[in-house]
Order: C-alpha cells, then structure tokens, then sequence
C-alpha cells in the first residue's frame, strides 16, 4: 500500500483540481453565452416566417410565375453551406455535424461554403472544393449573412450549381441539439389549394420574388447560424458539466487513496518503532 | 384618422407592433405611402426613410432592404436593417461614409469593392439624413 508515494497522488489531486477549474470556468462562459444565443434564436425567427409565408403566396397565387430560383433542373453539382462551430471542447457538436454531411452528400458532386474555423479544417484537410469568403461563425453578422446569401443566388442562377442546402444543428432545448438538413434552392413552397385574394404586386411578381428570395435565404442563414450557435454553446455547456463531474469523482477517488496511503505510512513507522525497541 | 396594425420585423428582432395611422417607405420604385384599408400588396424595398404616424405623432426611420406587405389590412415591414431616427449611430455613418468615399475616389479598387462601397456610401447617406431629420 505504501509503496504509492503520497506525493505522487497529491500532485495529480492537485493537476485533477486546476482542470476542474477549467472546465467549471468554460461551463461558466458557455451558459452565459447560451442565453445570449437563445434571445437571438427568439428574435430572428419571426422575419423569416414572414417573408416564406409572402412567397408561399406569390407561388400558390400565381402558378405561372417564372423564376429560375423555382426552377427544378436537372442536378449535376449540389452546395452546401456548412455551419459548425469555431473551437472544439463541445461533445459531438462538430463531428455529428460532419457526420450528417457525410451522408446526405455521399455520391454527390459537391461545392461547399463552410462556416467556423472548425468546417474549414475539416472540408480543406478532406480536400473538398470550398467556397472562398467563409469565416468565424462567432464574428458572423446579419449583413455577413446576407451577402453569402446573394453570391449564393448569383452562383446559382450563374448555373454553377443547381441546388443549394444548408446543413446547421437545430436548437430542440439545452439538452438536445439535432444536426440537419435543410433545401434552400431551388425552392418548393406549399402550395395551398385555396386561392387567395387578389394581391397588388409593385412593380410585378416576377420583380418581387427576384429581390424577395435573396433576403428570404440571407434570413434562413442567418436563423440557421443562431440556432447553431446556441447549439453549439448547449453542447458545450454539457459536455464541460460532464468533465468537471468527472474530475469531482476522480478528486475524490484519488483523496480517499491518499489518506489511506499515509495512514498505511503512519501505521509502518509505529510498527517499526515498536519492534525496534 | 383611421389606425391600421403595423408591425416591424428585421432580422435582429421585432422593432414596431402597434397600430399606426399612415406608413410610407422607400420601395425600388420610389416612395410608396400606405394608409388604412389599403388593398393587398407586395413590394421590395430600397433604402431610404420610413415615415410612421402613429397617434398623430411622427416617427422616421432609416429602412434599407426587405419588403412591405399588406395582407388583409395588417402591414409587415420586413427590412433588412432598421432604425428609429433617435438610434442611428452617426458617428459610426459618417465614418462608414468617408471609408466608402475614399475607395470610391481611388478608383482602384476590384469593382466588386467598388460595388460594395456605394452601397455603404448609400446607406450611410441614409442613415445621416435620417439622423438630422427630427
């Protein structure tokens, strides 16, 4: 029993306590930037349900509208917009993300526009082609959004791909993050049976949905990049609340061998003072 | 006069919901003023200021992008920045206005930048104007 020197066990409690800090302070920090995501979560999502429910409306009013972004055709090349995180230290967050990538683009002819430093290592070390212009998801703003959104469109329309996802982690609650896909382009909206009233449209439809849909996309990345973003500091948060219970239970352990290692020490040398004399 | 329902929604959040008694906004193809009953209508924005008479008051904002529609009576302005008059960082304007103007008097800039700094220099005469105008 002696033969584990006290020392040794004291300098790794001591080692297991600093990570536990750590991990406590990045638990911290995450939570607090977890709400801070929420409220944008919560801000963000009424404009774009305002502006689908608009194009649903010029879709299912006029069915002879023409506009490539509604176009179907014939797929040859398919982008995705990747949205993962900047740093690891957040359970699966990353690596699920990819994973879900990996399946829905097997097979596929890819171009893709990752977002966070995390989406870039892994698409240039895999050496998929990659859009240019992509950045930290952290510093990402509403107008970074939108002019993604715009060279989107004008790619697409261009023909240098014919269809677009985006592939983001849904905020479900603080315990529950689902990575998944979503079809930007072309776009499909239900189309209701009944018909709707008749709508003005300034200076016509075809003009309202050219200059509509590019925001409609920059709004939906936007969304998809807070919800990743809450995500991303939920999962976080859970897995550094994982690490600091695990370093509790080690300290724990550790401290329980360490009494047990001095009182083995103690009960030696009394032994060897008694049978000395 | 008349109130009608109005709602302001940008990216960022809902910035106006309450009843309004006349709205008018920049769209591509000029101003375009909306008062109560009008008829259903959709139309994209250009950038420029939003008026809003709300209890006889006037209010002025600077609206850049986005939409308006009128579906049923109720209007949703839908822009893709918005700010009241009394929020507009000036001081953040007039800096974004000389950056722009400076790239747009070198004249050696991709014209990519070019593009992208007449649309500052845009919404930063925008905000400015808007910003004066009490």
């Amino acid at each position: 029993m002696a033969t584990v020197s006290t020392k040794e066990i004291k300098t790794r409690i001591r080692s297991m306590e600093s990570t536990k800090q750590i991990t406590r302070a990045m638990e911290m920090v995450a939570t607090s930037k977890l709400r801070h995501a929420q409220t944008q979560v919560v801000a963000s999502r009424p404009y774009f349900e305002i502006l689908l429910e608009t194009i649903g409306g010029i879709v299912s009013s006029n069915a002879d509208v023409k506009s490539p972004y509604l176009d179907a055709r014939p797929v040859k090349r398919t982008a995705y917009v990747v949205m993962a995180g900047d740093r690891g230290l957040a359970g699966g967050y990353n690596s699920n993300l990819f994973k879900r990538y990996q399946e829905t683009a097997a097979n596929q002819e890819t171009v893709v526009l990752p977002v966070g430093r995390k989406a870039m290592d892994f698409f240039t070390a895999r050496q998929i082609p990659v859009l240019p212009g992509a950045a930290e998801a952290g510093t990402l703003s509403v107008g970074d959004c939108f002019s993604m959104a715009k060279r989107l469109c004008r790619d697409y329309c261009a023909g240098e791909f014919d269809e677009v996802y985006v592939v983001y982690t849904r905020f479900v609650s603080v315990l529950s993050q689902m990575p998944q896909t979503l079809r930007l382009l072309p776009l499909t909206p239900e189309k209701t049976e009944e018909t709707r009233q008749e709508m003005l449209y300034e200076p016509d439809c075809e003009a309202v949905l050219e200059a509509i849909i590019p925001e409609y996309l920059g709004g939906v990345l936007y969304g998809a990049l807070c919800e990743s973003r809450a995500s991303e500091q939920a999962a976080r948060r859970t897995a550094m609340n994982a690490a600091t219970q695990n370093a509790e239970e080690m300290i724990d352990a550790l401290s329980l061998k360490f009494n047990q290692a001095r009182q083995a020490s103690i009960t030696q040398e009394i032994t060897e003072i008694v049978a000395g004399s | 006069m008349t109130a009608f329902p109005l709602k302001i929604v940008t990216p960022d959040g809902v910035r106006f919901d309450g009843q309004v008694e006349e709205l008018i906004v920049r769209t591509t193809t000029g101003d375009m003023g909306i008062l109560a009953n009008h008829t259903n209508c959709v139309a994209p924005l250009g950038m420029g200021r939003a008026t809003v008479l709300a209890d006889g008051q006037k209010r002025y904002g600077a609206c850049i992008g986005g939409m308006v529609s009128v579906i049923d009576g109720a209007v949703s302005l839908v822009p893709t920045t918005f700010e009241w008059a009394e929020d507009i960082d000036v001081a953040r304007a007039e800096r974004s206005y000389e950056r722009a103007q400076k790239v747009l008097e070198a004249k050696s800039a991709p014209e990519a930048d070019i593009r992208l700094a007449q649309a500052r220099l845009y919404r930063a005469m925008v905000r400015k104007s808007v910003a004066s105008t009490k």
